[in-house]
């Protein structure tokens, strides 16, 4: 019981205050990184020989892929933390991850078909990736419902993070079904420049770009757990301490 | 059975100052009970059990009367349109798999019963499979001649219906048990629960049309079998902790 | 008799932001037979959620037959008989049905046949009727006759006395007396004036939470 009052009560706060310090440092990592990527990836790296500047896109796409899935294994771990150490904090962060990584999932899907077009002529292919990638967002959507749809929190806390924890299981699944119908169908059409072969000078502005996604996400995601952690814990002293020195 | 002449004979010298361990009754015992009883309010309520399959029937006629009624093109659809309609029926009627029991307070007797939920659920489950996957499955050759599935293709849409279906039930009952405390739970259970019925579908409509272009089902089949297996285990546990949430919110 | 069946140590429930009690301590002995008091949405409810297990929201501790509950959980649903607000009988099935399934998932074994507790509940040559033409006091009844045939120690009743007639009550609370006195336990809540002699009276609201 000691250590449920200490997740209870304890960490949501202390989380606040550590992570203050955090954010500033957080966001201009991010920003840097994202532009210096960004001019590099651009305006510097070589033209692809097959698809000249078209596939520069895989700068947002590829990153944004990554994190897709990312936010969902964050987001379904923090779940089971919350489930099984009712931490309020994990509560919180499945709740914030959802939006988030669903943003992401739609970025890459968007810049999936942008792609698409100048590759093979149309915006939407029923490609492995970005099929699954649907089925993702999907997954991401189902959850931010469910997490909508209780009155208590408590009780969408623990819905959301239950189907958060089913959906990775199935994760692994879908995509290899998706892998499989999609060979049965479309077999060996024009696939994505693999990451092991490309030239280390689109590459290296491709791991800037990726780091930089990362960075990026754990301050958007820090920042919008922090305002959850505050309005959810509105109620209690330290927070109304809080609000009235800002007050000041 | 001490406490049996406790209570008819209250001066008996029974309120002694242990607490008398009763027979832990058996899995099965519960599982049965539950079972039994499901099967004959399925059985008391037949209308409800038409309802699944005459959906199946109708979506199915829609399709020549939307699309075509050429022979080749109903060919090419039959498979996956079928599978298709078989996993909305399910959807709709997974709604009320725990919804009465929860509105009545049996659901509650279940969660402090001392019998373990997985098989309460799974008997629960069993019982909506019986009642519409299962009648679903033995529509589906019908459906086909609907849609003029090719010969080689009956047989392979009824065995990936028997495995799938039993899939489709299972994983549903977590998004049944999930919604089971909302008002209007069932819209709500068909968006959370149709991408994790993703494989399910891959698997079952390739079976189907892997066979009519004469290549071997078998695979696709094992892969079923294999979901079905795999949802056995994990699906009725993760349906128990949702509905302790549900109960509990 | 000061065999202790049920502890509550330091209970606490919040619901909503709002507490509805803490610093609740309860023993419950074999023999009690507790009634909980408070005006409506006290928590009494709440409480009876959490004796039953039903809920997990609270602080504090639990115990039952002097072990933390999280550990004699299944020898205390074994002991358990729970009847609520709902009472989980199912309309299209017959009262035998109906108390077949409560028996079968519970402990299994029933003290006496369901045609007796029937019986002895008002509700003879009714055990084949299905229970959509009952009345509200007769489904009421059914829920009841449970009480006959269980044999668990740890009764729980929320609002027992519904839409039950004058002999019925008394009928309820000899039961509960005998029950009692063969080292059994109950924890009821009821808005009726009980006649019961040894009856130990709980107000929630003495456990109202002090505004924070």
């Amino acid at each position: 019981m000691g250590w449920q009052w200490f997740h209870r009560l304890g960490s949501p706060r202390w989380f606040y205050e550590k992570t203050d310090a955090w954010m500033p440092w957080l966001a201009v990592v991010s920003v840097a990184l994202l532009v210096i990527g960004s001019i590099w990836g651009l305006g510097f790296a070589p033209a692809d020989y097959k698809q000249g500047n078209s596939y520069r896109i895989i700068y947002i796409h590829v990153p944004a892929s990554f994190l897709a899935l990312a936010g969902y294994y964050t987001m379904a771990i923090s779940g089971a933390i919350g489930l099984i150490w009712k931490m309020k904090l994990a509560e919180a962060v499945v709740k914030c991850a959802a939006p988030i990584g669903a943003v992401f999932t739609f970025i890459a899907l968007v810049t999936g078909a942008v792609w698409g077009k100048p590759t093979w002529g149309t915006w939407w292919v029923w490609d492995a990736r970005i099929t699954s990638m649907l089925v993702l967002l999907f997954l991401y959507l189902g959850v931010m419902a469910l997490q909508e749809a209780f009155q208590h929190q408590d009780t969408a806390n623990r819905a959301s993070a239950i189907l958060a924890l089913v959906g990775t299981v199935n994760i692994p699944i879908i995509y290899w079904s998706v892998e499989f119908w999609n060979t049965l169908h479309q077999p060996a059409t024009l696939k994505f420049t693999s990451e092991s072969t490309i030239d280390p000078s689109m590459l290296y502005p491709l791991l800037t770009m990726i780091v930089g996604f990362y960075v990026f996400y754990a301050w958007v995601l820090l920042a919008s757990t922090r305002s959850e952690v505050l309005r959810r814990e509105r109620k209690t002293r330290w927070v109304n301490e809080l609000a009235a020195a800002k007050a000041e | 059975m001490g406490l049996e002449s406790s209570v008819t004979s209250p001066t008996s010298a029974e309120g002694s100052l242990q607490a008398q361990p009763l027979i832990t009754p058996s899995i099965w015992s519960g599982f049965w009970a539950t079972f039994k009883r499901d099967m004959l309010i399925a059985v008391r309520h037949r209308g409800e059990m038409a309802n699944p399959i005459m959906f199946f029937l109708m979506v199915i006629t829609m399709v020549p009367l939307g699309i075509t009624p050429e022979k080749g093109i109903l060919q090419i659809l039959a498979p996956g349109m079928i599978w298709v309609v078989a996993l909305l029926a399910t959807l709709l009627s997974l709604d009320g798999l725990f919804r009465s029991d929860f509105e009545d307070g049996a659901l509650e007797q279940l969660l402090m019963s001392p019998q373990p939920l997985y098989f309460q659920v799974l008997a629960k489950v069993l019982v909506h499979w019986l009642t519409t996957g299962l009648p679903l499955t033995v529509m589906a050759p019908l459906l086909g001649v609907m849609l003029a599935l090719p010969a080689e293709g009956f047989l392979p849409l009824v065995c990936s219906l028997l495995l799938g279906t039993g899939c489709l039930s299972l994983i549903g009952s977590i998004g049944a048990a999930l919604t089971v405390a909302l008002r209007k739970g069932g819209l709500l259970l068909s968006l959370i629960i149709m991408p994790l019925y993703v494989p399910v579908l891959i698997f079952g409509s390739s079976a189907v049309s892997s066979a009519i272009e004469g290549f071997p089902m078998g695979g696709q089949l094992a892969v079923l079998g294999a979901f079905l297996a795999f949802a056995i285990m994990l699906a009725p546990i993760a349906a128990a902790g949702a509905l302790r949430i549900s109960v509990n919110g | 008799m000061t065999d202790s069946l049920i502890e509550l140590k330091n209970l606490r429930c919040e619901r909503d932001e709002r507490v509805l009690f803490e610093g609740l301590d309860l023993q419950v002995n074999a023999g009690d037979i507790v009634q909980i008091e408070g005006p409506n949405g006290c928590g009494k409810t709440t409480l009876l959620r959490v004796l039953t297990t039903s809920s997990v929201d609270y602080e504090g501790e639990l115990y039952w037959s002097g072990k933390a509950l999280n550990i004699s959980k299944l020898d205390y649903l074994n002991q358990l008989l729970y009847v609520g607000h709902l009472s989980g009988i199912k309309k299209a099935l017959t009262p035998r049905e109906n108390l077949n399934w409560f028996s079968g998932i519970n402990q299994g074994h029933k003290r006496c046949s369901i045609e007796v507790a029937l019986e002895e509940v008002g509700l003879f040559g009714f055990e084949d009727v299905p229970c959509h033409h009952l009345s509200a006091g007769q489904l009421r009844r059914v829920a009841l006759a449970r009480l006959f045939l269980t044999p668990a120690r740890v009764w729980i009743l929320d609002e027992p006395f519904t839409a039950i007639d004058k002999q019925g009550v008394a009928n309820l609370e000899r039961l509960m007396t005998e029950h009692a006195a063969g080292g059994g336990c109950v924890i009821l809540t009821t808005h009726q004036d009980m006649t019961i002699q040894s009856l130990r009276k709980i107000n929630l609201q003495s456990y109202r939470g002090v505004a924070a």
